[in-house]
């Protein structure tokens, strides 16, 4: 069980729906994910679809993959692009948000490891700051 | 104090992450044990945490809840499920009644932390899996404010509805 710190929570939360609107919001990008929903494919294939360079259909690909709306997979030479399915979409963003929470439990751990600790077996831990003190 | 990496399973709800701190596997090992000190660091300081029980012995259930903005307190509880102290915790948990007694028992996700020192550091592996999505949700959106939750949902029903044709 676990709550998030508001600001941090808030930040990642509108960062991730940004990502998905401004991946939507192109109409080579929603028939990229189209084209990768009806079956995964590679890069090149899709590149074959539209009047731009290779280069350019990859950064496309990569928004897509930023707003968690598609997976891309090396296979030997080839890129294969597929669509994440609305359950491994959730699943990514969910596990995304937990990660959060936790690196913010790790900050705190550290601040706390790094006190000149009375309850520490050592006080020898180098670099200590003072003004690290107990938060609540 | 360092995060060092991470790795997600979507596919079977499995988030991994790896930490290193600059103290000694017994140190680490007290800010799990000693519920003081972890009132510390698991909850955010708008969110703090107490643990009204806890200890870690196999088989102890720990009851401890959180303190919202609002006065809203949502409660947890643990067991511990295997320790070897100073190297390795594992516990399942879930949510609880006031009382410390869990909502719904088989609804539990299980995390295991394992502590390795080497000269003075030690390296923190945390591996959290869930049971379903919707647990992982209720865990992730758990003090998540309405409005929020409203929009996420929006997305969901946005891209659930973009027709494939």
């Amino acid at each position: 069980m676990v709550v998030y710190k508001p600001s941090s929570r808030d930040r990642l939360e509108e960062a991730d729906i940004d990502r998905i609107f401004q991946a939507l919001a192109d109409a080579t990008r929603r028939d990229i994910l189209r084209q990768s929903m009806l079956r995964e494919q590679s890069v090149s294939e899709l590149a074959r679809n539209y009047s731009m360079s290779f280069a350019a259909v990859q950064k496309h690909v990569a928004v897509l993959e930023r707003a968690l709306l598609v997976t891309k997979e090396r296979r030997g030479r080839e890129q294969i692009v597929h669509s994440n399915p609305a359950a491994l979409r959730r699943a990514a963003r969910l596990l995304d948000a937990y990660e959060a929470l936790w690196r913010d439990r790790i900050d705190r751990l550290g601040d706390l490891l790094s006190e000149p600790g009375t309850e520490a077996p050592r006080p020898d831990t180098p670099g200590n700051d003072t003004r690290k003190d107990t938060q609540q | 104090m360092t995060f060092v990496s991470s790795s997600k399973d979507t596919e079977n709800l499995t988030l991994t992450l790896v930490a290193e701190f600059a103290a000694d596997a017994k140190r680490v090992w007290q800010v799990w044990e000693d519920a003081r000190q972890l009132e510390r660091w698991w909850g955010p300081p708008s969110y703090p945490a107490t643990f009204v029980t806890h200890e870690l012995s196999p088989g102890h259930r720990s009851h401890y809840y959180m303190t919202g903005p609002d006065g809203e307190q949502p409660h947890g509880w643990w067991e511990v499920t295997s320790v070897e102290a100073p190297d390795r915790l594992e516990f399942i948990d879930g949510f609880a009644n006031e009382d410390g007694s869990p909502q719904d028992p088989e609804d539990t996700s299980t995390t295991v932390v394992t502590l390795d020192e080497d000269g003075g550091t030690t390296r923190m592996t945390m591996v959290a899996s869930f049971r379903s999505l919707e647990q992982l949700q209720r865990m992730v959106e758990m003090g998540m404010e309405e409005g929020l939750k409203e929009a996420i949902g929006q997305i969901d029903a946005i891209l659930a509805e973009s027709p494939v044709k």
